[in-house]
């Protein structure tokens, strides 16, 4: 079922009158960069699901909070949808324009505002890219903890709106584990500060329920995170096994001895071999899967944990062992990791990233599915995944030239995130829902819980002016996307009128 | 292990209760344990018992994760957790034998550990929930990354049961750390918000930090050679670590003390500032505890200039409970709860009054 904006099913968006919305944005925030022309427009058509494409109504690139207040009040007087776009590197179609709507990018709130080392924290502006953040606070011995594998490009405003991941997860936690606070913009224009410079704050947790919002219910103008002290010592074991079930033990055996990595990577043979014709990071082509475990902290607990954790994957049956020696090394075996998505496109034409995530327990059963499901698409699967919390990126390899192969891939990622969701998991652990996994909504969430999505959003936008479409589904939507499913003679949501 | 615990699906006649109430139009109190005596009482409202709702769902150490229903002990999941080597990170108080897993994540309270290893809402993974439409639902799940939908399961942390009826939590878990040593320094407040501010830049591997006007009580936790290394780098007196429980359950001689007691929480950065009373500093002085006969309106005066604010862990009448909010984010706070709470019978002026 096709993830392109449709009104029939998405809701419908009011036309409004782009001379005039214009001409009142130039007299009510003068100052403010507007693209309008077609070529000036192009380059914003898509985020990092670069598969779909939009040309927005008109683009806003504010440079101060009280146009951003400004330009929603222009918004909301004319019901015109309005997308944020950070950096524009979600692979999830998040910040994928609307025809009808202003896409709202946030790219020139770019200033490191204040690092403070005594309070272990750092404001910035949403712009401010993920890396930017550990560079500033570099000097005082910190760094910012999330490290999304775009950290180089994403930015903060859009790891906020997706409750952004990255390889440590498990140890340091996501996004939301790492804000005091963060300024946002309603869809009236109003200024609200959510979170505070305090560890808590009274009320509802409305930083928690923000965070990974996807746009949908402020926008983000100004950021406090957490920084945090480095690790004073860091070592990377990589582990070769003959077999994916063995590697997938090992994970669990490792937690269970009581570790907690800093990182915790499994790549099978597929993605192995394509990293290492890459990257030369000293892989073993042969091996059915390896395992990168990264521990870190005081130089004594890492070496015991060092011991600990040779001792456990020795007794999983690892083939090799090896202890990255120095420095070098250990970026070596990070960069084949970090490079594994281009790696897997020098196999293919294109690919596609997948983002479910699972009970670890479950993963030689969803290896061997996804296996299964593989083959009955006709396509190639390379799988890459944070093995410490179950966040599984099966690749899937095709040549959207080819007629249908991508049609293909993508009912072939549906059908991989169902069975996550079958399993006990998610369809998405870090990638955020967007556009693309829209549908998928719908196989997590039953229908009430989808309505009560719809009341909190209603609570923030009772339009339904930010970023319509995306993260949470209506409910035509889920009714066309499960008539498409139909288990046993029963029609999901009988009560909804068919189209 | 979850044999040891008496599993009981009670959530049949929550549902039917919730349902009930809605047909009448009567508001309800969620009632778990009914430890946290600081909260103001509603003898009016029904009660909605959610403690015959026990039982550990799911329960695998490796994954680090546990499923729990909302009535079951804390007391019973500590030892089930303790039993596997793992603990709940976040230290939760619970102010009584009877305390409920509901409870702690309904009031959303963490203990000493909390400035290093994260609040309650931190770790909670995902909820079940009876709303205020009478369904019964399910946020989030048992995995660690989830960013499906609206992070619904931790808003309701610390959410005061506003939101709806909590009937199971799925809850993030970690190992209990292989070493740990609770140091006793004498020094005064000033210097031992200095002191913990440095230690904790050089990553030492702090895990707790109270001044109780006179003395400096430290924790390291980690692995044994972090907290034998920083254990001689700080010197002091060795002492048990029960004083942690102490402080966590508010029992040290401190609390003991007529006047109303006060949770202000400020900026960790804070200096020491003079409040109209006796304070005792938690979490390296991002909590502090004040004893106070100060008029309210003052205290939170004060605790809003430090950037913080201020609970009164004290019922008195005439004194609301939680910290005012600003106009902007109480109206959305009334929009949220008339949206999921349309019938407003969910603990009713419990958090907020509600117009």
């Amino acid at each position: 079922m096709n993830i392109q904006y449709d009104e029939r099913v998405d809701g419908r968006i009011a036309a409004v009158d782009k001379t005039i919305l214009l001409n009142q944005i130039a007299t009510t925030v003068p100052g403010m960069q507007v693209l309008h022309q077609l070529e000036d427009l192009k380059p914003y058509e898509c985020d990092g699901l670069s598969a779909y494409r939009t040309v927005p109504l008109l683009v806003a690139l504010p440079d101060r909070i009280e146009q951003v207040q400004a330009l929603m009040r222009i918004a909301s007087e004319h019901k015109v949808p309005v997308v944020a776009r950070g950096a524009g590197t979600g692979l999830s179609g998040g910040a994928m324009p609307l025809e009808k709507g202003i896409l709202l990018v946030m790219a020139k709130f770019n200033k490191i505002l204040e690092v403070n080392p005594e309070g272990g924290f750092a404001k910035v502006q949403p712009g401010v890219r993920n890396l930017a953040i550990s560079q500033a606070a570099a000097p005082y011995g910190l760094y910012y903890a999330p490290d999304p594998s775009s950290q180089i490009a994403c930015s903060i405003g859009g790891n906020v709106a997706e409750n952004a991941g990255g390889v440590h997860c498990l140890k340091y936690g996501l996004t939301v584990h790492n804000l005091l606070k963060v300024d946002i913009i309603t869809v009236d224009g109003e200024f609200l500060t959510l979170g505070s410079d305090a560890l808590d704050s009274p009320g509802l947790d409305l930083l928690a329920l923000f965070t990974g919002s996807e746009g949908m219910l402020g926008i983000v103008v100004e950021v406090t995170v957490k920084l945090l002290p480095k690790p004073s010592c860091t070592k990377v074991l990589l582990a070769s096994f003959d077999d994916v079930g063995k590697a997938g033990a090992a994970v669990a055996d490792i937690i269970a001895a009581g570790v907690i990595p800093a990182g915790l990577e499994m790549m099978d043979n597929l993605a192995i071999r394509a990293a290492e014709d890459f990257i030369h990071a000293g892989y073993p082509r042969e091996a059915a899967a390896i395992l990168l475990c990264e521990l870190d902290g005081a130089e004594g607990d890492v070496d015991d944990d060092c011991a600990r954790v040779s001792a456990v994957l020795e007794q999983a049956g690892a083939t090799a062992i090896r202890l990255a020696q120095d420095d070098a090394e250990r970026q070596r075996f990070w960069a084949g990791r970090k490079n594994a998505f281009p790696a897997v496109g020098r196999l293919s034409p294109d690919y596609y990233c997948m983002d479910g995530t699972i009970p670890k327990r479950e993963l030689a059963y969803v290896l061997e599915g996804i296996a299964d499901l593989a083959e009955k698409h006709g396509l190639r699967v390379a799988n890459v995944f944070h093995a410490g919390d179950g966040n599984m990126h099966p690749l899937i390899l095709f040549d959207a030239n080819i007629p249908d192969e991508m049609e293909r891939a993508e009912a072939l990622g549906g059908k991989i995130l169902e069975l996550c969701v079958a399993v006990g998991g998610s369809i998405t652990g870090e990638h955020g829902v967007g556009r693309e996994k829209i549908n998928q909504m719908c196989a997590q969430f039953n229908n009430d819980e989808i309505l009560f999505f719809h009341s909190l959003k209603h609570a923030f936008d009772s339009e339904h002016l930010l970023n319509p479409g995306k993260n949470i589904p209506t409910l035509q939507r889920c009714a066309e996307f499960g008539a498409m499913h139909v288990h046993h003679g029963h029609l999901p949501f009988p009560e909804l009128e068919r189209f | 292990m979850s044999s040891e615990i008496a599993a009981n699906d009670h959530s049949a006649v929550l549902l039917e209760q919730v349902e009930m109430a809605l047909a009448q139009h009567r508001p309800l109190r969620i009632k778990g344990g009914g430890s946290k005596t600081f909260l103001p009482q509603d003898e009016q409202s029904l009660s909605l018992d959610i403690a015959p709702h026990t039982g550990i769902v799911n329960y695998d150490p490796s994954e680090l994760v546990v499923s729990v229903r909302a009535g079951t002990r804390m007391t019973d999941l500590i030892s089930v957790l303790e039993a596997s080597n793992q603990m709940l990170p976040f230290e939760p108080p619970l102010f009584g034998p009877t305390a409920t897993v509901g409870g702690m994540i309904a009031t959303g309270l963490s203990g000493p550990r909390r400035p290093w290893a994260g609040s309650a809402r931190d770790y909670v993974l995902g909820a079940r929930v009876i709303t205020g439409l009478g369904k019964h639902l399910r946020f989030g799940g048992e995995v660690m990354k989830n960013v499906a939908g609206y992070d619904a399961s931790r808003l309701m942390a610390g959410s005061y049961g506003c939101l709806g009826a909590l009937t199971e939590v799925s809850l993030k878990v970690l190992p209990i750390p292989r070493s740990q040593v609770t140091l006793k320094l004498e020094m005064d407040a000033h210097l031992a918000l200095k002191s913990v501010r440095d230690w904790q830049r050089q990553g030492l591997p702090l895990s707790g930090a109270c001044h109780d006007g006179a003395t400096l009580f430290i924790r390291l936790e980690g692995g044994t050679a972090s907290v034998q290394q920083a254990s001689q780098q700080l010197g002091g007196e060795e002492v048990d670590s029960s004083f942690w429980t102490a402080l966590r359950e508010l029992q040290l001689p401190f609390f003991n003390d007529q006047r109303p007691l006060w949770r202000l929480s400020v900026p960790p950065n804070t200096p020491w500032v003079d409040l109209p009373g006796d304070v005792l500093l938690d979490w390296g002085g991002a909590q502090r505890w004040l004893k106070s006969a100060t008029h309210a309106a003052e205290i939170r005066t004060q605790a809003k200039h430090l950037g913080g604010s201020a609970t009164c862990y004290t019922p008195k009448p005439g004194i609301e409970t939680f910290h005012p909010l600003p106009e902007g984010l109480m109206r959305l706070h009334q929009r949220i709860k008339t949206q999921l709470d349309p019938q407003h019978i969910f603990n009713p002026g419990l958090l907020y009054a509600t117009p």
